[in-house]
């Protein structure tokens, strides 16, 4: 699994929110993110946080170093800015082999947009859900992608790429204080020199949107197209009913496993070509 | 048969004058007719002939006309289908839904989301829904969720993991229709991997999360979820939309053509960077039944538990239970599905002797197949069942492993 020579891994931070207090702590996917670059044996890790740094981010930035990363590299925004122009001018200069994101942030439009941006940008490939990385090669990567209700799919990317993680992924480690006091915040100045078409996606202000608390969904109200009293009764007062199926009776048990075994398959959730 | 309704005046004069001869052997022929029309055009009733004796001997009228229905001669009760087909011949607009369609059909936020097209194209005359899909299909209702036109792109690479490839189809699809809006589902995975990407190669900031949707202000708006689902984020309304589940109300009064697109579309040609290798096999006993796919259930009516712990590992299914087979300790309290235990999701759920008490059947209201192997027939779980088999579960979970093991030994001999 040695690489021929250590591969670098950015990992790219961002302060996240609590969700109950909303308080700026670790974003949860990026310190997943972390936790995996970490995890990796022999290779470089690159913490990168774009961003606005005060008291408050500082805190929740440094709990990141509190895992195990001595320093990470700042590169300073102001607040509202668009950080992804000075992304990806930062890792056109850092030349990682990987670049590792969290889905989407804790806060702002969290659209979930940033990764494929930022892919887009650098001409990359870029994978979302990830939840392992398996092998790392020259010029390739092996990684486990989470899918819905629990499964695992193995995808082979070339390198370069941009990675963002899921929430399936590892849970990270806890923050230690000692060393995250005593980890360094890199600060790097730099003029972004943006993309005009990116410029002008980006341009919050110019736009006229608004942000307000979520306002609780409404649920949705069972529509009875009834034409009678009797009809919309009896679609109130619904009981299971038959559904229409197929009832077989007097099959030999060989019979009845073939008729279930032929439903399994057309379902699509009995994979025969899997050995025990 | 034709619907012009032939009046016999004579035969009704007959009938209105007790004294004439033919009276008793024309009513002998009209007795049982509940309801006729009279000479005026006004309609008649028997009311001596509506409805049934019931057990106790009191008359009942059952109105949706089933029962009186059985007795009577020749009632025809049609159900008919009061929903308006639209046909649209040249469409001038087009709006792109993208459907997950996991296990080939559509989705319950698949038809919101056609829903919310199809309200979208109510907005401008002559706007055909497209609904563009990948890989092989077996739904057969795309016309009735609103779908004026499909595209359907059956190459075996996109029964795959390959987003670059759909991506080049969909911006061939840009260059072909240019589409007022593009409509995909913000899943996981599927529709809010691809929907970032096409939003990313068209340069548009797209709107996720979208929650709902407003036409009526000059300019039309959303509300979308931000901050982590913490927040709300009123924006307008931008070509690339990806929508939540219950973002619209499915189709439901239209009937639409779902006819092939017949404009060609050819995608350019990509050097795929992300290769799939295919799924890995995850410990089925490791999933959250929550979250299984594939449930295999077992009630008070199983004997032989050793025997379901293997079918269950052979089928490869996350193992469930009724709270009896827990309660006489034969399962962990954690796999018991229903009101007290956990609401499952299974596409599939193989219920083996559960009699599907309403406690039972609350926690299985969202899966897709049921399966039912049970002795009694008259059950509430066969009811409920997609496929019922009557019969002894031991017997035929242990045929059921059988075979399964057959199937696995050949595949494993052709390898
Ligand atoms: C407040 C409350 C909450 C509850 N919550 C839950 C809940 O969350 N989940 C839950 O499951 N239950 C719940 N229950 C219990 C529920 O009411 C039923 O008692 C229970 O679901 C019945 O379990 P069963 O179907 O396995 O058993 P039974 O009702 O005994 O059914 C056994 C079935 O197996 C069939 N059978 C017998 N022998 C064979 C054979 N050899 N081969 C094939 N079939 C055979 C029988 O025909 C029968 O249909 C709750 C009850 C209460 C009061």
């Amino acid at each position: 699994m040695l690489p021929d020579s250590t591969a670098r891994i950015a990992v790219l931070l961002s302060v996240g929110q609590h969700p109950l207090t909303a308080r700026p702590r670790r974003a949860d996917q990026d310190a997943r993110a972390l936790e995996l670059a970490l995890q990796l044996p022999g290779v470089e890790v690159l913490p990168v946080h774009a961003g606005e740094l005060n008291d408050q981010n500082e805190t929740a930035l440094r709990s990141y170093l509190g895992m195990g990363a001595s320093a990470l590299k700042l590169l300073p925004a102001a607040e509202g800015e668009d950080v992804l122009p000075l992304l990806q001018q930062g890792l056109r200069d850092l030349q990682p082999d990987l670049v590792l994101c969290g889905k989407r942030a804790e806060h702002g439009e969290s659209s979930g947009l940033m990764p494929y941006l930022l892919a887009q940008s650098l001409g990359w490939p870029v994978i979302s859900g990830l939840v392992e990385i398996e092998r790392l090669e020259a010029g390739h990567a092996t990684v486990l992608q989470a899918l819905p209700r629990g499964q695992r799919r193995r995808l082979r990317v070339t390198l370069p790429a941009v990675l963002a993680m899921d929430d399936a992924a590892p849970a990270a480690r806890q923050s230690a204080f000692g060393p995250a006091r005593r980890g360094v915040l890199e600060v790097e100045q730099m003029v972004a020199v943006a993309e005009q078409g990116l410029a002008n996606l980006n341009n919050l202000s110019v736009l006229n949107w608004q942000f307000q608390p979520a306002r609780k969904r409404p649920k949705r109200l069972k529509i009875i197209k009834a034409t009678s009293a009797r009809d919309r009764f009896k679609a109130a007062a619904a009981k299971a009913e038959s559904s229409g199926g197929q009832v077989l009776q007097g099959l030999t048990p060989d019979a009845a496993a073939e008729t279930i075994l032929k439903m399994l398959r057309e379902e699509g959730v009995m994979n025969s070509t899997h050995g025990d | 048969m034709s619907t012009t309704r032939r009046r016999d005046p004579r035969a009704e004069r007959i009938l209105r004058n007790r004294l004439h001869p033919l009276h008793l052997t024309l009513q002998l022929q009209h007795s049982g007719v509940a309801e006729w029309l009279g000479p005026n055009g006004v309609k008649r009733r028997n009311p001596h002939l509506v409805g049934f004796i019931g057990p106790n001997g009191v008359r009942r009228i059952d109105r949706s006309g089933a029962q009186s229905a059985a007795s009577q001669t020749q009632v025809h009760v049609t159900e008919q289908d009061t929903r308006r087909t639209v046909q649209l011949d040249h469409p001038d607009h087009y709006i792109t839904v993208i459907p997950d369609m996991t296990g080939g059909r559509l989705s319950a936020a698949d038809k919101d989301l056609l829903g919310l097209a199809q309200r979208l194209a109510a907005e401008k005359p002559n706007t055909a829904v497209l609904v563009v899909v990948f890989g092989e299909s077996k739904e057969t209702q795309l016309g009735e969720a609103g779908a004026d036109r499909v595209l359907t792109v059956a190459d075996p690479l996109f029964q795959q993991y390959s987003p670059e490839q759909r991506l080049a189809w969909l911006l061939a699809l840009e260059q072909a229709l240019q589409p007022d809006y593009w409509l995909l589902p913000d899943s996981g995975l599927g529709g809010g991997d691809l929907g970032r990407r096409l939003a990313v190669a068209l340069n548009v900031r797209a709107a996720t999360g979208l929650w709902q949707v407003n036409l009526d202000g000059d300019m039309p708006t959303c509300v979308c979820r931000a901050a982590a689902a913490t927040q709300d984020l009123l924006r307008d309304l931008p070509r690339v939309l990806l929508a939540l589940p219950e973002c619209a109300e499915p189709v439901s009064e239209t009937r639409h053509e779902a006819l092939e697109l017949d404009i060609p579309v050819s995608p350019a040609a990509v050097n795929p960077a992300i290769e799939d290798l295919g799924a890995v096999a995850v410990d089925p006993a490791s999933v959250a039944l929550a979250e299984a796919e594939f449930i295999l259930s077992g009630g008070n009516g199983v004997r032989d538990w050793p025997g379901f712990h293997q079918a269950a590992r052979v089928l490869g299914a996350t193992e469930g239970a009724s709270r009896v087979a827990v309660d006489d300790g034969f399962m962990p309290r954690d796999r018991q599905v229903g009101a007290t235990g956990t609401w499952v999701t299974a596409r599939v759920y193989l219920a083996v002797g559960i009699s599907g008490a309403i406690q039972h059947l609350q926690g299985i209201q969202s899966c897709e197949k049921v399966i039912s192997i049970n002795t009694d027939p008259g059950c509430d779980m066969v009811k409920r069942a997609d496929l019922a088999v009557i019969g002894d579960a031991a017997a035929i979970l242990q045929a059921l492993t059988e075979k399964v093991g057959q199937l696995k030994q050949e595949v494993r001999d052709v390898a």
